[in-house]
């Protein structure tokens, strides 16, 4: 993996682009972000997990600019995130663990589903 | 409200793995519980950062993350993070939705097709995994 190792250039011009989609769509950073970073050389994951530490706070600022127009209530982010952290919880234990195939199996399959769904809606 | 429960927790699991959880909250708030698709990304950004976090620590401790590279990555999203934030603002907002829709078709078709790719990448650190979590991964001849 060392000898692959991308220049900070490589990640400067995938940062900026996981920040543009990360921002267009309130999500899906993370999805831009994984290929990028196993493409630089990181374990499968090494990515999924540093796709998070690198849209964390990309989120926060679109977050900030999202708010700046009242474009969303707070009220409706909050209750649902004592769950989430629940969720999280989970998710942060059993990332080690966890079939990589199995669990993009189930995540492409829902959003095929869903994705379908918007699109005929 | 118990479904928006359940669909906070399952999209927490998704999120923390780093697997796009977020986008799964997206629809269902804006398909099931009748939010505009500006409103639902809003939302969901709020309730990813703290889900985020406690992720990123917990990761953080179990060494998936090495934080030097990704600075560049950061540093350099901000700038992308503030320019998509203002375009989604300024779109109109069916056609935000549908341009959301197309991305999770796309996404969802990538992830269920390009398994291939990581099938190869558990063999440069399988010695720190048990077989038997990758057994779904290789071809036995």
């Amino acid at each position: 993996m060392e000898k692959k190792k991308k220049g900070k250039l490589y990640y400067a011009l995938c940062g900026a682009v996981i920040g543009t989609v990360n921002g267009l769509f309130g999500s899906g950073g993370g999805v831009a972000a994984v290929p990028a970073l196993k493409h630089a050389g990181l374990t499968v994951k090494e990515s999924h997990a540093s796709s998070l530490a690198v849209t964390l706070p990309l989120s926060a600022v679109s977050m900030i600019v999202y708010s700046i127009g009242q474009d969303f209530k707070w009220s409706d982010a909050l209750p649902l995130i004592p769950f989430g952290l629940a969720g999280a919880l989970i998710g942060g234990l059993v990332l080690k663990k966890i079939s990589n195939v199995w669990l993009k199996r189930i995540f492409g399959g829902l959003l095929i589903l869903a994705g379908g769904r918007m699109l005929l809606t | 409200m118990i479904w928006s429960f359940i669909a906070a927790f399952v999209t927490g699991i998704l999120a923390s793995l780093g697997v796009g959880g977020g986008m799964l909250l997206i629809i269902y708030l804006t398909v099931f519980a009748g939010f505009d698709q500006l409103s639902a990304q809003g939302i969901n950004l709020l309730y990813f950062l703290p889900i985020a976090l406690l992720a990123v620590i917990l990761h953080t401790k179990n060494k998936l993350i090495n934080w030097k590279p990704l600075i560049p990555a950061i540093l350099a999203g901000i700038i992308g993070a503030v320019i998509g934030s203002i375009i989604a603002k300024f779109i109109d907002k069916e056609l935000l939705r549908t341009v959301f829709a197309v991305f999770v078709l796309v996404i969802g078709v990538k992830e269920i097709l390009y398994k291939k790719q990581d099938e190869k990448m558990p063999i440069k650190y399988n010695t720190a995994v048990s077989p038997k979590t990758y057994r779904g991964n290789y071809k036995h001849s």
